[in-house]
């Protein structure tokens, strides 16, 4: 044991191996897979808020952030996403308990939430794109309609993953299966949140000041 | 290998309704303050940007913390070191970016700018 490329190799004499370790099971590699996930889109989304942040200034001539943006409808925004973030959890909460209706309770007001967002934030690209400020008009246009719809995009995916969530709650119940896929879930919702926060803040408060 | 039982799985998640509901009261406030601040334009430009960014921080480190559970799971903390390490490069793009975007940005004024200062020397 001298010398000192064998120690390196060696495993540690004193570990506990009486007890399993704690990550070797399938729930906590899926999560820490996901959580990975999470991490890389976190990186994404921040060179998406560089590029708005590098561009912003760049009207060419089209109306500025301070001109365009309406605060009370991304308040709005920003208060629905932050209650459906908490009615997820507490459909986790329900899962926890084995309480299966409650559990689709939850999941169906956190749909609605989730869905009213999306349909506030197409309606508002909408209103841009009607008054002729589509994403072509300026280098300001095309990163905001890239990163507010790229959070958007990811809503709409978590939309989906829900109503698969809701069926596979409704017709089995809570499992392994659909307890780690409702884990995730929340995980991914959670996090949509956390961006939406920084696009609230850097996007449209900063913005309008 | 040993594969978790429903039971255990549900004690490795490790959200309750008392800290769903802190983080959610506490987002409410700081969001609304936010939004408060900004509509009522109480402070000087400057100042009020500060505050924001700090109060959007303050409220991100919450939401971790309360609704994401970072740092919370057993050891060893394989997921908080992720995060750790994604703030890393996180700050790398970020600060790199926007040093080299904004250097840019000065060196490359255009002709009229550069005529003016000419005209100045």
């Amino acid at each position: 044991m001298t010398d000192p490329f064998l120690v390196h190799h060696t495993a540690d004499p004193t570990a506990d191996t009486s007890l399993p370790d704690p990550h070797q099971d399938t729930f906590s590699k899926t999560v820490l897979g996901f959580w990975c996930y999470l991490m890389t889109d976190c990186l994404l989304f921040a060179t998406l808020f560089i590029t708005y942040a590098v561009l912003h200034n760049n009207t060419f001539g089209g109306p500025s952030s301070k001109e365009l943006f309406d605060l009370s409808t991304a308040f709005l925004e920003t208060m629905i996403l932050l209650a459906s973030s908490v009615t997820c959890g507490f459909a986790l909460i329900a899962a926890v308990k084995g309480n299966n209706r409650n559990i689709l309770f939850w999941l169906a007001i956190t749909f609605l939430l989730g869905l009213s967002f999306i349909i506030l934030e197409i309606d508002e690209f909408r209103h841009f794109v009607s008054e002729g400020h589509s994403w072509t008009t300026s280098a300001f246009l095309s990163a905001f309609f890239t990163l507010v719809g790229t959070h958007g995009l990811h809503v709409t995916f978590g939309l989906l993953w829900m109503g698969v969530m809701f069926a596979q709650v409704y017709w089995q119940g809570v499992t392994i299966d659909t307890f780690r896929r409702l884990v995730l879930f929340s995980l991914f919702w959670h996090f949509l949140d956390l961006i939406w926060i920084f696009i609230f803040t850097f996007v449209y408060l900063l913005g309008v000041i | 290998m040993s594969e978790l039982s429903l039971k255990q799985m549900k004690k490795e998640w490790h959200g309750n309704l008392h800290s769903y509901l802190i983080g959610f009261i506490i987002s409410l406030i700081l969001t609304t303050s936010a939004f408060a601040l900004v509509i009522t334009k109480a402070l000087p430009d400057q100042t009020l940007i500060g505050i924001i960014v700090f109060l959007a921080l303050v409220q991100a480190i919450l939401q971790l913390f309360f609704f994401l559970h970072v740092g919370q799971e057993a050891d060893p903390k394989w997921e908080t070191l992720i995060f750790c390490l994604m703030i890393v490069i996180l700050l790398i793009i970020a600060i790199g970016s926007l040093w080299i975007m904004y250097d840019l940005n000065e060196r490359m004024m255009d002709k009229n700018m550069t005529e003016m200062m000419m005209e100045h020397d």
